[in-house]
């Protein structure tokens, strides 16, 4: 088969791009699918997004019986996306699809993210106050059981004040969270 | 136009600073993912809600104090001739899909084009923080004080168990890929490469050629990124990142010193043969001139060519894309005629060379 873009050299490259939903058989040389730009640092557009959808179905192998559809049928409540057409975009369509497709989303993390489901890092500055605040009583409350256990009990009383004042703190910025 | 003045406007002024390892290590990327709560992906955006989603980022620019990064230049896809976005894309500044498919796509850009802000590509955000040589600590402090600042006032999308939201669930957590563009030439010649990958891989890494696929990379330049987002902190996935660069830096170097005792003789010619071939060939393909400067680019590291300076390899995978071919051209080019034009443009850009030189 012949280059799609230049109808000179042999197509070596042959790939479905899927846009908006819809799929595109594309044919390129060599050169040509470089000179597109198909492989420059941040194209992986579709690459990886297959490799996911590869993963979902590997997840649900039974597609097309009914029970299975109408099952996958369920809808985010926000942006209206169904687990089918996430499947097949392999993007979410809302930051509440997340909290919709919870339970079938850790599965797919764990192999993406070698076995990892929990967030860890950075927490945002103004809107994650506080849950830096819930982050740091939760380590000052282990402190103070080391101290109990260890009998230190001014240590444990001046964390306890601590331990206080930021739940006070908690509680006066929860309505903003 | 001159090509001395083609070249310091094309060529982003962060490249011409000097980085660490900046001989194996050509830059050093940090780019952060991130969304803005209540609006529907770019995905399935609609236009007005795209649109909504520049305003307030356009808005959050104009009005908020940004001396320490800026000044931001915004550009609207939309506004751009094809091949202008062409030419970013080909300066790794927009990717390809922020320039052909998104709906409402625009860019910020710093003055040195060291940072960079995508608007409405697969996430409504993507900073992306560039830097010459081997900065990977230096980039992501950059990347994470440009987030704290946009941040500062507009409304992420941010969950305390899944990090930041993001379209697609492999970026989701830190939202953050580092990656790192290394030229290996010594690693291919000696076929150690392909030993070395699958262990990369297996370490959560990603290893791709960036202007070709796999191990036929061309120019024997090479892009290495994480690959995991969740479940580790931004420092650890750079320092991971950093701890795997520095071995393969070292064994490069090891590679290199080897060539050199074992078949000085043949890397000599082989050198010089590729120089002889750029400073005279009438046309040449993209794949031919990106092995033919790596092999020169190899000869300045070890010293065998002496009057040449080393940023012509980064300079000349650049400005021999299509994108620049044109223009400089001023014109639509066939591929035959950017055959030509490339082997021209290289061959005067080696002739500036040799100018400095006497
Ligand atoms: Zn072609
Ligand atoms: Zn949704």
């Amino acid at each position: 088969m012949l280059c799609h873009e230049c109808n000179k050299r042999e197509a070596t490259l042959h790939f479905t791009k899927i846009l908006n939903g819809e799929k595109n058989e594309i044919h390129l040389c060599d050169q040509c699918a470089r000179e597109k730009g198909e492989y420059l640092p941040g194209s992986n557009g579709f690459s990886i997004h297959q490799l996911l959808s590869g993963l979902l179905n590997f997840e649900q192998p039974i597609q097309n019986s009914p029970s299975r559809s109408l099952q996958s049928e369920q809808q985010c409540k926000k942006c209206g996306m169904t687990f089918h057409q996430f499947a097949r975009a392999g993007r979410f369509g809302c930051a509440e699809c997340y909290e919709t497709f919870n339970h079938k989303l850790d599965p797919m993390l764990k192999r993406v993210h070698s076995g990892n489901t929990v967030h860890i890092g950075k927490i945002p500055k103004r809107i994650g106050t506080g849950i830096q605040l819930q982050r740091k009583i939760v380590q000052l409350k282990e402190q103070l059981q080391q101290h109990i256990s260890k009998e230190e009990f001014e240590e444990a009383a001046k964390l306890r004040d601590e331990i206080r004042s930021l739940e006070k703190l908690a509680q006066q910025s929860g309505g903003e969270g | 136009m001159s090509l001395e003045k083609f070249i310091s406007e094309a060529i982003s002024p962060w490249m011409k600073n000097d980085g660490d390892e900046s001989d194996i290590v050509l830059s050093s990327r940090i780019r952060l993912a991130r969304n803005l709560k209540d609006y529907s992906f770019p995905i399935i955006a609609t236009t007005e809600e795209a649109s909504l989603v520049v305003k307030q980022v356009k808005e959050h620019f104009e009005k908020e104090k940004y001396d320490q990064y800026g000044p931001f230049e915004l550009l609207e896809m939309d506004d751009m001739k094809p091949n202008e976005k062409k030419v970013l894309v080909e300066k790794h500044l927009i990717s390809p899909q922020l320039s052909d498919e998104s709906k409402k796509g625009a860019v910020l850009l710093s003055s040195d084009e060291s940072l960079s802000i995508m608007v409405n590509e697969e996430d409504h955000l993507r900073i992306q923080c560039l830097f010459s040589g081997f900065q990977l600590s230096e980039g992501l402090v950059l990347a994470s004080g440009i987030d704290d600042w946009i941040e500062s006032k507009l409304h992420y999308a941010f969950d305390e168990r899944k990090g930041y939201i993001t379209s697609c669930p492999t970026n989701v957590g830190t939202g953050l890929r580092a990656s790192v563009m290394m030229h290996l030439p010594a690693l291919v010649i000696t076929k150690q490469l392909n030993k070395i990958l699958p262990a990369i891989n297996q370490l959560g890494l990603v290893v791709r050629g960036i202007y070709g696929e796999g191990s036929e990379a061309l120019g024997n330049l090479f892009q290495i990124s994480n690959q995991i987002t969740l479940g580790k902190s931004e420092e650890d996935i750079v320092e991971d990142l950093r701890g795997v660069v520095l071995q393969l830096i070292h064994q490069e170097r090891a590679a290199r010193e080897m060539l050199l005792q074992s078949s000085k003789l043949h890397l000599e010619d082989r050198v010089y043969r590729s120089y002889g071939i750029l400073a005279y060939a009438r046309t040449i393909e993209s794949k031919e001139a990106a092995q033919r400067l790596s092999d020169v680019r190899l000869g300045i590291d070890l010293k065998i060519l002496k009057e040449l300076s080393a940023s012509i390899l980064n300079e000349l995978m650049i400005l021999t894309q299509p994108g620049f071919l044109q223009q400089y051209a001023g014109e639509i080019l066939s591929p035959d005629q950017r055959d030509e034009r490339r082997a021209a443009l290289i061959r005067e850009r080696l002739n500036l060379e040799i100018e400095k030189f006497n």
